[in-house]
């Protein structure tokens, strides 16, 4: 009988994803930039009761879109872009009236070391970034650490990057299945699996949910980024990354994130008029209005 | 336009190329539009040994015009990008919003951290870029606001910092050039102070230091950037931008040779 057993089936829905997470965690946003954000989950907690967040992302609109909502206490990233609009307006908005409270700029790649601290249980791992820069001035909790080895350049003096340990990351791929097994099919893995590794829990969404046979059926193996070990919930979300890109399943949405981009840069009537077409309901509802805008815009 | 008349936009080109002429078999990582142009310019004439990507995820093995793609060599998603910084096989030209005197830069934000004036990118890579891979800024604007006494916010480590910060940052600290719509500036000067290395053809000394909004170190002998031959330029309009869009950073201004 025990044959027949299989492992868990992780599928919850998007609100089931957004009650299990509470006021004041720290969450992991995967992705970069403008690139396979998981935005439905994203867009659920900009509409939830969640807040005091500490944020945690090589930011783009998602990072632009809970700081309009009031929802960070306090932000770590490294950037904050849409690439094509290279400053995120909503994220600007915020920094100049100061409304997060606390800010940790990094350096983008002491950003993947403290996730590969906290990946690997560590308390920091030594980098050269950040020596010497802002970034250990504006965090002047960062300390630095001396190398116990002398290799011809004396006892070097190196950053210790904290660990970055998340309560729960959120993620976006294209694939999955019901037990959170994983694959992206695009061009760059980001840094996905060391989110899900440097948090309690990890939360997935995804384009597609498929037997687990079909995971490799016309993909390879290396495409697997995320292990079921490593994930806690499964929410098939169509177009869940949108306006970020999906590649290949869809590219940057750019005609959309022109209007993001303009409605939050413009007066408090514009970006009331942008959320209550888009943003005040549920995802069902955001994808419906991003269809009429679709159509409209190619009339 | 006759063949062999040359637009600022291509001195700048040619000057961005001279920047990676001798790297050798390198990753160069260029930001935004002229260092893309210049970057593409060196692999076609004096270094066909530079690793070039599309910006993106991969290594391309041919040099495709701005915008366009080529063979696939390599992969490079961002994960890996951050191993070969550390490695150090890199020469990356990133902007500059602002840079002093030491050769700092930032990119992050203008006025007070805790609460800018304008928030700019953030950080991104320059603090680790400028410790442990060469270095180099583009700034198509020259003026007071760019180039200032001291920058708001060090994103990206000069030589003096690099030192004071110990040997572990000044290791790899190898700020290369400025290139700027009016000249090439290195950080050769007394002090690890900026430099006037040349002028651009049609620019004075004068210009670039009424520009320049500290003390530049001015050599009794500025001589005057080269001007790109003619296949360099044959290279820059019939192939890699035939669309003019470098005129975009750099507005057309015909200079006669």
């Amino acid at each position: 009988m025990s044959s027949n057993r299989k492992p868990r089936d992780k599928r919850m829905s998007i609100d089931e994803v957004v009650g299990s997470l509470e006021s004041g965690m720290t969450i992991g946003i995967g992705g970069w930039g403008p690139r396979r954000k998981p935005m439905a989950l994203v867009r659920a907690i900009y509409n939830s009761d969640l807040t005091d967040l500490t944020i945690v992302s090589w930011g783009g609109a998602d990072v632009g879109l809970l700081a309009r909502a009031g929802k960070i206490r306090r932000l770590v990233y490294a950037f904050v872009s849409l690439d094509s609009v290279p400053l995120e307006p909503n994220f600007q908005r915020a920094r100049q009236s100061g409304s997060i409270p606390e800010v940790v700029e990094l350096d983008e790649g002491m950003f993947q070391t403290g996730l590969r601290a906290a990946a690997q249980r560590l308390p920091f791992l030594p980098m050269r970034a950040g020596l010497g820069s802002d970034v250990l001035v504006n965090n002047p909790w960062i300390s630095t650490v001396t190398s116990p080895y002398d290799e011809g350049h004396g006892h070097e003096e190196l950053v210790a990057v904290p660990a970055l340990k998340l309560d729960a990351a959120l993620v976006h791929l294209n694939r999955a299945d019901q037990h959170g097994n994983a694959s992206y099919l695009g061009p760059d893995p980001y840094f996905d699996d060391l989110f899900a590794m440097a948090a309690d829990r990890t939360y997935l969404s995804v384009e597609q949910i498929v037997d687990t046979a079909g995971l490799t059926v016309d993909t390879p193996v290396q495409r697997l980024l995320l292990s079921r070990m490593m994930v806690d919930g499964v929410v098939e979300t169509p177009n869940g990354a949108h306006f970020t890109t999906c590649t290949p399943d869809y590219e940057r949405d750019e005609r959309f994130q022109r209007a993001y981009a303009a409605a939050s840069s413009g007066f408090d009537e514009d970006w009331q008029a942008f959320h209550d077409r888009f943003l005040a309901g549920d995802e069902a509802s955001y994808q419906a209005a991003v269809q009429t805008f679709t159509e409209e815009s190619a009339r | 336009m006759s063949d062999d008349a040359y637009t600022r936009a291509d001195v700048c080109a040619a000057a961005i190329a001279d920047a990676f002429s001798e790297d050798g078999e390198i990753f160069a990582s260029p930001m935004g539009l002229l260092p893309t142009l210049g970057v593409r310019l060196a692999k076609l004439t004096s270094n066909p040994d530079l690793v070039i990507s599309d910006g993106e995820s991969v290594f391309m093995g041919g040099v495709p015009p701005l915008g366009g793609k080529d063979v696939v060599e390599g992969w490079i998603p961002f994960r890996r990008v951050f191993d070969v910084v550390a490695y150090g096989k890199r020469h990356v030209m990133m902007g500059a919003t602002q840079v002093d005197r030491h050769g700092n830069q930032n990119i992050s934000a203008i006025g007070p951290f805790a609460q800018p004036k304008r928030q700019l990118l953030g950080s991104r890579g320059a603090p680790g870029n400028t410790v442990n891979n060469r270095t180099s800024y583009w700034v198509p604007k020259h003026s007071t606001r760019v180039f200032v006494e001291q920058v708001d916010i060090v994103s990206g480590v000069g030589p003096v910092r690099a030192k004071a910060a110990g040997t572990a940052a000044a290791r790899f600290n190898d700020i290369h050039r400025i290139v700027s719509n009016l000249g090439v500036l290195d950080l050769g000067g007394a002090g690890d102070t900026v430099r006037l290395v040349s002028v651009h053809p049609g620019v004075t000394v004068e210009e670039v230091v009424a520009a320049t909004g500290f003390a530049l170190d001015v050599p009794a002998d500025v001589p005057t950037t080269r001007t790109p031959s003619y296949e360099e330029l044959l290279l820059i309009r019939d192939m890699l931008d035939p669309k003019g869009l470098r005129f975009k950073e750099v507005p057309q201004e015909e200079v006669a040779r």
